[in-house]
């Protein structure tokens, strides 16, 4: 279990705002924290990560105190064992991939877990390039598969899908629930795209006007805040059928089968099996007794 | 055919000039480019008064420093043995402040001009201070650090005013090359003169070059 309770002033957008950060995550999981951006998400992961000092409250992982503000613990950005995936990726541009990821190891550190990396993340053939050679999304899941070489604690992922197309994005995802299933980090990942928390998150905390809401599972966030729909369902893709400009999907609705028509758009990134959230708005029912 | 003597003197006191300020350059710059201290200003601008002091003035002062009726120079003397006026060991000393902004600021610069997050990204994956100056950020400025190297080496070549003050003219102790350069026109002999001044002249020119070359990606190109 992660319990972090955090204060601090922070300038946002919209005049100076104390952020409240209050949340429990349970190892094991992928969280998702959303919100607009300014509204202090990544001051949030720099206080996790030890690169920013908050004024008050403590982080506790796994019984573990890293920074306590009443008992004076505040341990450096070194003896914590995060994983941190920046922004901007801050990968090393002296070295080659590999050498990026050798770099993380711990001292004892066995060096099996780079050739699984390697592996999982399929950056087989891009081992020995330099990262300025390497394309956004290269760079991304090298950035990505840096922050888990020395098996963290706990895993924080800055927007780790932003600037990406969408069929990286798709890819990206793919590793990154691959990567959680294989290895079992417990990961947090700052993120406002919404399709992004839908695919990966068990759950999703919203941080707004500097506090942090409690965690919702993806479907019940939906619901709540995100679509104003008037009918909705949670479904799961069966099918997905291309009939001209359009494309069928058959969807398991509770126990019924349902036909709907879909946009080339919305079937982009879905692929059979995936949970959905079907909404309509706009329509008059039509309502016969029976 | 001229004496070889003050070139070579001027290219070792050069190097050992170069060699010291990229020991102190490179924490000095760390830390003027990553402090908030308030004292952050006044030492920038005392590493770069050698810029716009005439070196006669700092050369006046290390006379006087070095001499030894002062205390530091009387310290010196007596604890390490060495005498600073009219020797090499002096030179080297009064090189090191005459040439320290032209070894600090490309430095200081090259730290400033990193992304944050690269320092940030090896703390996090627990890597101590030094271990990140040397493995991370070293590697990634090293146009800085041979704009730094060239440049000190450069204008340490080129010194004449503090040289002459606290050094004089002895043949083989003090005696660089602008010295001799300077001597040689007093006395008329304007072929040596020529002589040494198109040697210095080849010689910074080349060095020069060699950064623009280099710092511009050309070298590479020509290898590939």
């Amino acid at each position: 279990m992660i319990e972090i309770s955090l204060r601090k002033k922070l300038n946002a957008a919209d005049g100076p705002v104390t952020l409240e950060a209050d949340l429990n995550i349970e190892t094991g999981t992928i969280n998702t924290l959303y919100g607009a951006s300014g509204t202090g998400k990544t001051s949030t992961f720099r206080m996790l990560a030890g690169l920013l000092a908050p004024e008050e409250g403590t982080i506790v992982i796994n019984g573990n105190t890293w920074y306590d503000s009443k008992k004076k613990i505040n341990l450096k950005p070194q003896q914590r064992n995060v994983g941190f995936m920046f922004q901007d990726y801050a990968l090393f541009p002296n070295m080659s991939v590999r050498e990026n990821l050798e770099f993380a190891l711990k001292n004892d550190q066995n060096k099996a877990i780079i050739d699984q990396l390697i592996d999982i993340i399929a950056l087989n053939e891009l081992q020995h390039r330099k990262p300025e050679t390497l394309s956004g999304g290269q760079k991304q899941r090298v950035a990505f598969a840096r922050a888990l070489v020395n098996k963290p604690d706990l895993v924080l992922l800055d927007e780790p899908l932003a600037a990406l197309d969408k069929s990286m994005r798709h890819k990206l995802q793919k590793y990154i629930a691959e990567v959680q299933r294989e290895m079992g980090f417990t990961m947090l990942i700052i993120s406002h795209d919404v399709g992004e928390i839908l695919r990966l998150s068990h759950r999703i905390f919203l941080l707004e006007h500097g506090k942090i809401a409690s965690p919702q599972k993806p479907a019940s966030f939906f619901t709540s805040s995100a679509v104003s729909g008037k009918f909705q369902f949670e479904a799961e893709v069966l099918s997905i059928q291309k009939e001209g400009i359009i494309y069928i999907l058959n969807l398991l609705v509770g126990n019924r089968l349902v036909k709907i028509v879909a946009q080339p758009d919305d079937v982009e990134n879905l692929s059979i099996g995936d949970q959905v959230i079907v909404a309509s708005k706009g329509f008059n029912p039509l309502i016969y007794k029976i | 055919m001229i004496d070889w003597e003050p070139l070579l003197l001027t290219f070792k006191l050069a190097a050992i000039t170069t060699g010291i300020l990229l020991v102190i350059a490179v924490p000095l710059g760390y830390y003027l480019a990553y402090s908030r201290s308030r004292l952050k200003p006044v030492l920038e601008t005392l590493v770069s008064m050698p810029l716009v002091l005439p070196p006669t003035v700092l050369g006046f002062y290390l006379l006087i420093t070095f001499s030894a009726g002062h205390p530091v120079g009387q310290f010196i003397e007596s604890w390490l043995g060495i005498r600073l006026l009219f020797s090499f060991p002096g030179l080297v000393i009064g090189s090191v402040i005459y040439s320290l902004p032209f070894m600090v600021q490309p430095i200081q610069a090259g730290f400033a001009s990193l992304p944050k997050s690269l320092k940030e990204a090896a703390y996090v994956l627990g890597k101590s201070r030094f271990t990140t100056l040397r493995k991370v950020l070293l590697p990634n400025m090293k146009p800085a650090l041979l704009s730094g190297v060239v440049l000190a080496f450069a204008h340490t070549v080129g010194e004449f005013g503090v040289v002459l003050m606290i050094g004089g003219n002895i043949p083989g102790r003090t005696r660089v090359a602008s010295i001799a350069i300077y001597d040689e026109v007093e006395a008329l002999n304007y072929d040596a003169a020529n002589t040494y001044s198109m040697i210095l002249f080849a010689i910074t020119f080349l060095l020069l070059l060699l950064v623009y070359l280099f710092n511009g990606g050309y070298l590479k190109k020509i290898i590939s």
